[in-house]
């Protein structure tokens, strides 16, 4: 177990001009579970593989327990790893595959039978111990991968897309059971995913990436709640976040959408006459079939139930909206409805910029 | 209320899944037949080669075509010879072949797209005008009218395909398999003989099938390049046409069944190894 500095990390692959990580730094806590997160393209799963050493830095430092290991072959930086295509060994039975890393490591035979048994029967493979690769479910595939990871005693435990090749039931039961055991074995672990509600769920802290930096760190209710720019906002959440443009009035009390007005937040009084762009979650918007003061009038273009709620996409001032209602909410398309706008939960962004304002 | 069933689908399968089998015997038999009049002539004695109708069922057998065959001078120490060159060609293909077709697979270089081409070219050129100069060569190294010599110039053949055969394996080993048993601890050279040469095995089993039967049937460089220490097919070919008709028969068998047994041998590491294919 240790901690992991990242720091000033410049990756370019040979031949592409762009760089995968633009001067990345990133710090870990010890046993902190970190999940790297950003569309395909963004330098999460490179910035990892700098990690685990199968890529090599242009220039940075890493360091792992406060040894420096940014130019350590693999095999000396004493991690382990799941593989997003799972990558077990294809000739050799379950329980070589999971013991494998001990018998590298020149651990006694007997421990290693003991580790394998151990994490068999945490990940239910124990009747599946003698069978090739080839005759496991992608699912089991998937369970002997984890499992080959965490019988290692390693200092990091580092993650890429893991859930990814599942199918969505499946996944969704995984993803808990694969927190309780990273929970239980409290390794600092490294986590690349794509997807929004697998870096939510799984995270102690979230690293939002794109075009190779890091936008935003943080925990990940904050991530979620108070997104660092338009990006984010629009990347996190299901659905997600909801921009609208609209002007900070003269005294800085009212925000103007077209010809409606509303409570601006109390963070925007040194705005006063500004543009700004509007962020808000669909859950935080209430909709009603009747006015009650300082709502705004919109207009229903879809109504999708979704069993939990309904969801509604509406527009104001030209801008659609994604709102939420409850399900029993009645309503239908060309409708009038009235959204309500809670001042603590409405975020800000610099039109030009679209990064987030903060009160001066 | 019952509806007519159309069968016609179902029917134009059945007739489609015969005419395949048909074709399938066909081919076979195409293949097999040659192979057993041979076999049955090289079986037959000497005079019921000469009977008139020649009987196509084995009703006289007999060794007596094959061991005069194998009495005769040379042959027996040719065979030898064919053996030793065909193996030595095989394991020097492979320690040479095999390196350079992971290097192909795995790394990229300049010149690479440039070295695929031009391993070709040794292909490209006749066997007799590379083997003269070859032969010269030969004679002054003080190697010439060995197997070695023939163990190099068939190296020298085989490795265009070996090389490419085996990077196009390597290429199907994926990538994060060999990463994953660099991080579980293993060392590059590690990793390779853990897991990516295991996993390879098949297909370079396909390259050395390939490699051995051009080595035994190889017969003009083989020829040139030897006087004393033929290959089979080099002796044979020098003693055919004066010999008799049973010679000829027992010297084809002799020629034929190494490389079917061969074949058969390595047959099941072509396919479904470990439940699933790997090409």
């Amino acid at each position: 177990m240790a901690d992991i500095q990242i720091s000033n990390l410049v990756k370019t692959y040979p031949g592409g001009s762009e760089r995968a990580t633009d001067d990345v730094s990133l710090s870990i806590r010890d046993g902190e579970f970190t999940v790297l997160l950003g569309p395909s393209g963004c330098g999460k799963t490179t910035l990892l593989r700098m990690i685990a050493g199968l890529e090599l830095p242009d220039s940075g430092s890493i360091s792992i327990g406060g040894r420096d290991v940014t130019y350590l072959p693999p095999n000396k930086r004493n991690l382990s790893m799941v593989f997003q295509s799972y990558a077990v060994f294809p000739h050799r039975k379950v329980r070589y595959n999971i013991g494998f890393g001990l018998r590298m490591a020149k651990v006694p035979a007997d421990e290693i039978e003991r580790k394998v048994q151990w994490a068999a029967d945490l990940l239910q493979l124990g009747p599946y111990l003698d069978r090739l690769p080839a005759n496991l479910s992608g699912g089991q595939r998937q369970r002997v991968a984890v499992a080959r990871a965490i019988v290692m005693d390693a200092d990091v435990l580092l993650m890429d897309e893991p859930l990814s090749n599942l199918d969505a039931l499946l996944r969704l039961t995984f993803r808990s059971e694969l927190k309780k055991i990273v929970q239980d074995l409290g390794t600092t672990t490294v986590y690349v995913t794509h997807d929004q509600s697998e870096a939510l769920s799984l995270g102690d802290q979230v690293a939002v990436m794109r075009k190779g930096r890091i936008v935003q760190l943080g925990d990940p209710l904050d991530v979620y709640d108070a997104p660092a720019d338009q990006f984010v906002g629009g990347f996190i959440g299901s659905p997600p976040m909801n921009f609208l443009d609209a002007a900070v009035s003269h005294d800085g009390g009212t925000l103007v959408l077209g010809e409606q007005q509303l409570m601006a937040p109390s963070i925007l009084r040194s705005f006063a006459g500004k543009d700004v762009l509007l962020g808000v979650r669909a859950e935080n918007v209430t909709v009603s079939n009747q006015r009650s003061s300082g709502d705004v009038a919109a207009t229903v273009l879809v109504v999708e139930p979704m069993g939990s709620t309904v969801l509604l996409t509406v527009e104001v001032d030209g801008h659609n909206l994604k709102v939420q209602a409850p399900p029993t909410f009645k309503t239908a398309p060309r409708h009038t409805v009235w959204l309500g706008f809670a001042p603590n939960t409405m975020r800000v962004y610099d039109r030009e910029t679209s990064m987030a304002l903060e009160a001066k | 209320m019952s509806t007519k069933v159309d069968t016609t689908p179902i029917a134009r399968q059945k007739r489609n899944r015969f005419l395949l089998q048909a074709a399938c015997i066909a081919v076979s038999l195409f293949m097999l037949i040659p192979i057993y009049l041979i076999s049955l002539a090289a079986l037959s004695s000497r005079a019921s080669l000469n009977e008139f109708p020649l009987s196509l069922l084995p009703t006289n057998l007999s060794v007596e075509t094959l061991t005069g065959f194998l009495g005769a001078t040379g042959i027996f120490g040719a065979l030898g010879n064919s053996l030793i060159v065909g193996a030595g060609t095989l394991i020097l293909a492979a320690l040479i072949g095999v390196p350079a077709g992971y290097a192909l697979a795995r790394f990229s270089f300049r010149g690479k797209d440039p070295y695929q081409l031009f391993l070709l070219f040794t292909r490209a050129l006749p066997i007799v005008v590379l083997s003269v100069p070859l032969a010269r060569l030969f004679l002054t190294v003080d190697i010439y009218d060995t197997t070695y010599a023939v163990i190099l110039l068939h190296t020298a053949l085989a490795l265009p395909t070996t090389i490419l055969i085996s990077a196009s394996v390597f290429l199907s080993v994926p990538i994060d398999v060999e990463e994953a048993a660099r991080l579980f601890g293993c060392s590059p050279l590690g990793a390779f003989g853990r897991v990516v040469l295991p996993m390879a095995l098949p297909g370079l089993a396909a390259a050395s099938i390939f490699t051995f039967v051009m080595s035994w049937n190889e017969v003009l460089g083989a020829s040139i390049l030897t006087l004393d220490h033929r290959t089979l097919p080099a002796q044979v070919l020098s003693s055919l046409s004066d010999s008799p008709l049973a010679y000829r028969f027992a010297g084809g068998f002799a020629l034929v069944i190494p490389s079917i047994i061969f074949i058969a041998l390595m047959r099941r590491y072509l396919t479904n190894m470990w439940g699933s294919t790997i090409r």
